[in-house]
């Protein structure tokens, strides 16, 4: 179970609320896909469907609109499709906008190669864990003089210490047996050296769990060679962002990889974290495997594990048998096709 | 150096440990530096870390001393030397002056850090003209701009901006912009869509070690750097292995292929392409390799065998 349980655990078949946020592009109907497996699974999830395109509050703040917040607030669980990058819409990216107003600290994807779906490696089974609210991307910038620009990199003590917190009792609660600190602390000695000490010190804590330090090179280096020594990944917001795409890419790319968002005050947000893919929206060819093993990601948080083992194993059963496959996983079957090939397993495998 | 030993090349050997100079300033031994500016070429081994010897990385003396801008490496899968891609073929050039490595760094206040990421337009300018003219003379066509303007809008667009400008005046070589996360993304699914590829410091210092690991790690790959006054160092970028130091068991050939580099970097073209020939066969064929290539021959049988089928391509 993710995070720190703050939910009780709830026995079924009490149906829980869940925020579903379709997105934009292909996002209703990867939503539609993955409304219609949980409904072939019997997952005792409501969903509660909200639109988050931002709205001017009063003030003139840019926020999202009331009712999502409400949403969002009362049943902590969120849902998310892909949001489309609004160019020239005034407003800045829902995703910034999200992650500001759940304090969305978290970034966690679980890299697992999937069986049949072929990529240069077979073994991939690490977690990534990013800081998502300071560092390089505090968005501090300046003019020095004319042709010489400077940007702020921000680390603090409690978000790093936060971030190391939630690490280790993820790898806690989901037996992973080792924390590996991402860093540059060679060259950025202040910083990365803060954030290094939080997790030293946090390591203390769980002297269950194998705690390591890299520096950021030598992990990509040793990632493309061999990523199965890699467990659990913790580091700062740029690295993070480097090394979870780097990740995604090794089991085969955006279309295939969860990820979840953990947020201060319990909530937690779940999402493909692929583009709107306009040019194939409405077409039924999408392909809702990134969705579906975010929402996964999002039953095994909630404690649903069996549900979330059942849909995961007819997920990549159906990608192992190659049979039903949509375009981009090198089949020609529809989305709908895909999903109803899903649909059946899970229900066989009840 | 035995394997080049019939190119014309005179070899000048000096240590480069850091020195104290006049007024207590740390700086490399006058006599490599007066040999440096002289010869303008370079080739070095790998240097020890100082660790609490006082004085700063002697990379970092060697770097500043000589203004070396640009790290140069091509990334070249080895026929032979197994690793999950096959057909790598891309050159990798990070501006090495400035960026997120410019060591200036505050406390603000208690348990708040910062660190100053500087990008400056003459720098970005020069790299930039380094990454199309390299393209140019080695028949590279295209270059491609790594970085994260999406985030860091003004130093990162500031670098974008200046690359945008020198791919004016280099209509002949095709020029693309990809953020880096997306070059990581697609360089583990296919790494053949890349050719030239031109960043600032620290995304040069991951996306250079990324892409020596798809052809097989530090062992293998070489590494250039290029300075302001037509100074180039070429280095090979592992460490000093000092567990099997002295004891012939060394493997030679990123020194040899940053070698190889020297040598096309100095016009001598046919001696590069007879010595990475022969030094690639050598490690298709797969009979003489040193134990981390995976056989189990010494370095000076490796070394031999390559001299051999030199000699032989001649």
């Amino acid at each position: 179970m993710m995070g720190r349980a703050t939910r009780r655990l709830a026995p079924s078949p009490q149906m829980q609320t869940v925020t579903l946020i379709p997105g934009d592009g292909i996002g209703p109907e990867i939503s539609a896909a993955v409304v219609k497996i949980f409904e072939s699974a019997k997952a005792p999830i409501r969903w509660e469907e909200r639109n988050v395109t931002a709205i001017k509050g009063p003030g003139g703040k840019w926020m999202i609109p009331p009712d999502a917040k409400e949403s969002m607030d009362r049943s902590k669980i969120g849902l998310k499709g892909p949001l489309k990058t609004p160019i020239a819409a005034g407003h800045p990216s829902m995703n910034l906008l999200l992650r500001k107003t759940f304090d969305l600290y978290a970034n966690v994807r679980p890299c697992v190669s999937i069986e049949g779906y072929k990529t240069p490696y077979t073994d991939v089974d690490l977690v990534t864990i990013r800081e998502n609210t300071e560092g390089e991307y505090s968005g501090i910038e300046h003019v020095i003089v004319d042709g010489v620009v400077q940007s702020i990199k921000l680390i603090t003590e409690n978000a790093s210490r936060r971030i190391a917190e939630y690490a280790f009792e993820y790898a806690r609660n989901n037996q992973r047996s080792s924390v590996t600190a991402v860093h540059k602390a060679n060259i950025m000695r202040m910083s990365d050296g803060l954030f290094l000490r939080k997790c030293r010190e946090v390591a203390e804590n769980y002297k269950d769990i194998k705690f390591t330090e890299m520096y950021l090179d030598t992990v990509c280096l040793n990632m493309v060679q061999d990523p199965t020594q890699f467990d659990v990944l913790v580091m700062p917001n740029l690295y993070g962002d480097i090394l979870s795409d780097l990740c995604a890419g090794l089991i085969g790319g955006l279309g295939v990889t969860p990820s979840g968002n953990i947020g201060a005050n319990g909530v937690a947000i779940f999402e493909s974290v692929h583009g709107t893919a306009p040019d194939i929206a409405g077409l039924d060819l999408a392909n809702p495997t990134a969705l579906l093993l975010s929402a996964v990601m999002m039953l095994r948080h909630m404690g649903l594990h069996e549900y979330a083992s059942r849909i995961q194993t007819a997920c990549f059963d159906t990608i192992r048998d190659k049979k039903v496959l949509t375009k981009d996983l090198g089949g020609n079957s529809k989305c709908s096709e895909f999903t109803s090939e899903i649909c059946h397993r899970v229900q066989d495998l009840a």
